[in-house]
């Protein structure tokens, strides 16, 4: 296998950013020794004369040639810089670590003066310093390390606390081992990569430091002269020769370009998150499909959908976590859909509360909600009746909730935007849906941030939202999964209780199939994108066929399950929806494969109590299922 | 459900608590810190190698008028009645006289302060003007991989602009600007167009860094669940990226804005230098190099403790806007 290269040179800019590195290094090394005398070399007969074949930059006030002088300076400016930075950084890193190696009075000591140093702006700290060690280049050395010590420092420090408190440090620690050496060979080794890239970028901003301490007349003295000292110089001949200060410019953006864009490819800040989707299909959108199907809709029907198909565009072609799932749910009826993660069934509950976003597509032989084609006209057209007849409940009720809006607005905003209400009228309603999921004193809690909240408590105020309008469909994906245990009944319970007192339809999404079970009429079994059993809750546990289904029900532990003994669990991995096999996608963790299984995919024919996707169907139940499905 | 109500009730009186006690332990931070630069702008004078006044009046200066300026001074006086006259004169707003021109230091340096803050604050209004409404435009057009060649562009440009430093940029504007077009005036403080070029020098560099910032920002915000439950409530985009994602994304914005006018003043040193901008910066350069220490002295007190005090009042303003800001400061 060939060996990676480092994460650096991954990226172009990360090239670029290495390559001018090298150049100018070896201009740093060479230019002195190759253009030294031809810089400072005056020819009086040719005083501040613009670009010419021999001076492609021009001359200075003596008639130097501001192209040599600019290379030549490269050394001196990138010495300076490399000083200055070694010297802070080693200054930070001594105040960074103290606080962790000295007693601990002495350390919080530490920590406060470099956070009350931290307050004070840097050129602010430089200026005061060549003040006191007077104008010269090591003074303005010394002014730069000791002014770029303190942001260093407090990095060090957070960094090396978080591992110092890990366990690997814990055991040198009480094994006796001295406490510098904890910090040289455990702490600061697993602190170096961020400690490295942070160098790189405080080196730029000590180049520019150190470029206008020169171009202010309090860095580096004449006849010495840096690329800060060849600007000063330029700007007053500007009317001159405005190249005499522009040349050393490029070179400073150069330089600050190199290492800015060496530091951020190594720290692979940018675009890192969207680097892996990279597709043309991405102006594309939403398809719709011929809307010709419409001979039995069934306008009972709350919500009808007919074989869902979603696709997100990979690298290797287009992903289908969701192919093929039809779902059909009466006012008033409760549908569970379980699976386990990846099997779509989130997707399937964001696609029908249409929520799949860009580059996702969503096509469907229907999609129809309260009589209405969701998939006809632009994408806001829905706005109004998605808004009011259709809620959704989220998995996590701390994250659900915008943390600095009052929830007041956002319980109002959906209603006076989609029902017109006023603020006070919408404010009134969503006191009256609080008192409605039972929440104490409403109109308080209206003026509350979502953090002043418990969970159970956030997510009665996320279900209170959806009640805002008057929804005929809850979408719930896993609405107590993040709750504790007693918390997740109440919630249940006041779903079940709004489906009653409104006849409200529920699609509750759950890798729990006790919770589908304890509160769905029906339940949905998902694998690998597809629907593989849907059959009544009430004969789940009696009359499952799906040999997945069974070993779902077999991961549940009951009352008498053996403690001592591990967990039911099934059997392998969940099929990645970037490579489903052909032939039926369980088939690989199936105690019941056949050679059938691997080669066609089996599609929902009846069974005993529902529709099963398997081609056992007919075969007798083996005795013990569970036993099979222990992994 | 009583329990609970009373749980509730304390959590909102410990919310508001800790507010109070974070302004508290944040006035006490910044109290300390201006305690720390009044005595070391004081210990400034004294740290000086050799005798200050005779550095700033130079070796041919007559003996007697280098002892009155001492005496002037009170260098002759023990060191703690010294700092105790200091802090009293400090309280009354008497900063000495300069060395060299015996004029009112507390008077120079506000003049000089107005003609700085009359280039820094529109340079921080233009940098937000631009960098918000930039930032939040690409990221809503750039989220998830969308428009690569836009994110491509933005990021590559905002790092180049980001790299050059606040003087290449004037003596760049005052090279094409006034050199070559001659539109505006290279230099000096007369009417209003001699502040284009300052003010743009000034605000380019944190327009590019805070527009990037403000970006990944808002993209992070644009994943969070809660923008979710904004979408699944189908309110207009408009109300989605302004209300529900931007204020999230200002937090860190916000932190970073102190930083920025901090940098900003700090920025006026080296851009009134080119400029030959009558401000505090370009006062601060001179007297260091003419030595005078008064000067010196007041001019790097009044500007740390500005920007001592712009960097606690963010801070205790993002406390105020998202109150977990506040966890984890002690």
């Amino acid at each position: 296998m060939r060996r990676r290269r480092p994460e650096v040179l991954r990226t172009p800019l990360g090239i670029v950013g290495i390559t001018l590195l090298v150049i100018l290094a070896l201009l740093a090394v060479l230019a002195p020794l190759v253009w030294g005398d031809r810089a400072t070399a005056t020819h009086t007969d040719n005083m501040l004369a613009g670009p010419s074949p021999e001076h492609w930059a021009g001359t200075d006030n003596l008639g130097r040639d501001i192209l040599f002088r600019t290379l030549v300076a490269t050394r001196l400016s990138i010495v300076l810089t490399l000083a200055a930075t070694i010297f802070g950084v080693g200054l930070g890193l001594l105040l960074g670590m103290a606080p962790l190696l000295l007693p601990r009075r002495l350390g919080r000591l530490v920590v406060a003066f470099v956070n009350v140093l931290l307050g004070f702006p840097s050129l602010l700290m430089v200026l005061f310093l060549a003040v006191i060690l007077g104008v010269s280049t090591t003074s303005a050395l010394l002014a730069i390390g000791i002014a770029i010590a303190p942001p260093f420092a407090r990095l060090v420090y957070a960094l090396g606390a978080g591992v110092a408190e890990r366990d690997f440090v814990a055991a040198a620690r009480i094994a006796g081992v001295h406490p510098l050496r904890i910090m040289v060979r455990h702490v600061l080794p697993n602190i170096a990569e961020p400690l490295v890239v942070n160098a790189t970028v405080t080196a730029s901003s000590v180049l520019l430091a150190f470029g206008g301490l020169s171009f202010l007349g309090i860095g580096v003295q004449a006849p010495q002269f840096d690329w800060g000292r060849l600007m000063q110089d330029g700007l007053a001949i500007i009317y001159d020769n405005p190249l005499a200060a522009l040349a050393p410019g490029v070179a400073f953006v150069l330089t600050g370009l190199a290492l800015n864009l060496t530091g951020e490819a190594a720290a692979g800040t940018f675009g890192a998150k969207s680097r892996i989707r990279t597709t043309r299909s991405l102006t594309e959108r939403r398809s719709v499909s011929p809307r010709s199907n419409t001979r039995d809709a069934d306008t009972d029907l709350v919500l009808d959908v007919r074989d869902l198909e979603i696709a997100f565009p990979g690298p290797y072609g287009p992903v289908s976590p969701v192919r093929g799932v039809s779902i059909a749910l009466r006012a008033g009826e409760a549908v569970g859909i379980v699976g386990e993660s990846g099997s779509g069934k989130s997707m399937t509950a964001l696609a029908v509360a249409q929520l799949v976003e860009e580059p996702g597509r969503v096509t469907a032989e229907r999609l129809t909600f309260c009589a209405t084609d969701l998939r006809s006209g632009r994408r806001t057209a829905h706005d109004a009746l998605l808004g009011t007849s259709l809620a959704v409940v989220f998995q996590d009720p701390m994250t659900s909730l915008n943390p600095v809006m009052r929830l007041g607005s956002q319980l109002g905003e959906a209603a006076r935007r989609h029902q017109g209400l006023t603020r006070r009228q919408a404010s009134a309603r969503a006191a009256d849906r609080l008192r409605a999921v039972h929440l104490s004193d409403p109109e308080r809690r209206l003026r509350q941030y979502p953090h002043e909240f418990s969970g159970g408590m956030r997510q009665r105020a996320m279900i209170a939202m959806g009640l805002m309008g008057t929804p005929r469909l809850i979408v719930a994906d896993e609405p107590t999964t993040a709750l504790d245990m007693t918390v997740q009944r109440q919630v249940l319970d006041l779903l079940q209780e709004i489906r009653r007192k409104h006849g409200t339809a529920l699609l509750l999404i759950s890798h729990d199939v006790s919770v589908v079970s304890s509160i769905c009429e029906r339940v949905l079994v998902m694998y690998a994108g597809r629907i593989v059993e849907d059959l009544p809750a009430a004969d789940l546990y009696t009359q499952a066929r799906h040999p997945y289904t069974r070993a779902l029900i077999g991961a549940v532990p009951e009352m008498t399950t053996d403690l001592d003994a591990p967990l039911a669990t099934i059997a392998g991995q969940p099929v990645d929806p970037r490579h489903v096999p052909d032939g039926c996608a369980f088939a690989a963790r199936c105690p019941r494969v056949t050679d059938r299984c691997r080669q066609e995919e089996p599609t929902l024919q009846a069974g005993p109590a529902g529709t099963v996707a398997c081609w056992h169907v007919g075969d007798p139940l083996p005795a013990e299922t569970k036993e099979v499905a222990v992994g | 459900m009583t329990a609970t109500v009373a749980v509730a009730h304390a959590s909102a009186r410990r919310t508001r608590g800790r507010w109070t006690r974070f302004v508290l332990r944040r006035a006490r931070r910044l109290l300390i810190s201006l305690w720390i630069l009044v005595t070391a702008s004081f210990l400034m004078i004294q740290l000086v190698p050799g005798d200050p006044v005779r550095a700033a009046l130079g070796t041919s200066a007559p003996a007697e008028l280098v002892a009155a300026r001492r005496e002037q001074l009170g260098l002759d006086e023990p060191l703690l009645d010294q700092y105790l006259t200091y802090l009293r004169d400090l309280f009354t707003g008497d900063l000495g006289e300069s060395i060299l021109t015996q004029l009112s230091v507390a008077e120079t340096i506000g003049q000089r302060l107005l003609a700085t803050l009359s280039l820094a604050l529109p340079a921080f209004v233009v940098t937000f003007a631009f960098a918000v409404p930039a930032g939040v435009a690409l990221a809503v057009a750039t989220r998830q991989g969308r428009r690569r060649r836009t994110e491509l562009t933005f990021v590559g440009t905002s790092i180049v602009l980001a790299s050059i430093p606040e003087f290449v940029v004037c003596v760049a504007l005052v090279a094409v600007f006034a050199v070559n077009l001659g539109l505006v005036p290279a230099a000096g403080r007369d009417g209003l167009d001699s502040y284009v070029l300052p003010v743009l020098a000034l605000a380019v560099g944190p327009a590019a860094v805070l527009a990037r910032i403000v970006r990944v920002e808002m993209l992070a915000v644009l994943d969070a669940d809660y923008v979710r439950t904004a979408r699944a409530k189908r309110l207009s985009a408009l109300r989605i990226n302004l209300r529900h994602a931007l204020p999230n994304a200002v937090t860190a914005t916000l932190t970073l804005s102190g930083l920025m006018l901090a940098t900003m003043v700090a920025g006026t040193v080296l851009v009134e230098n080119v400029f030959a901008w009558p401000g505090l910066g370009g006062t601060i350069v001179s007297s260091i190099q003419s030595r005078d220490y008064p000067l010196v002295q007041g001019a790097v007190l009044v500007y740390g403790a500005i920007a001592l005090t712009v960097n606690t009042l963010v801070d205790v303003a993002i406390a105020a806007i998202d109150p977990r800001s506040m966890i984890g400061d002690s």
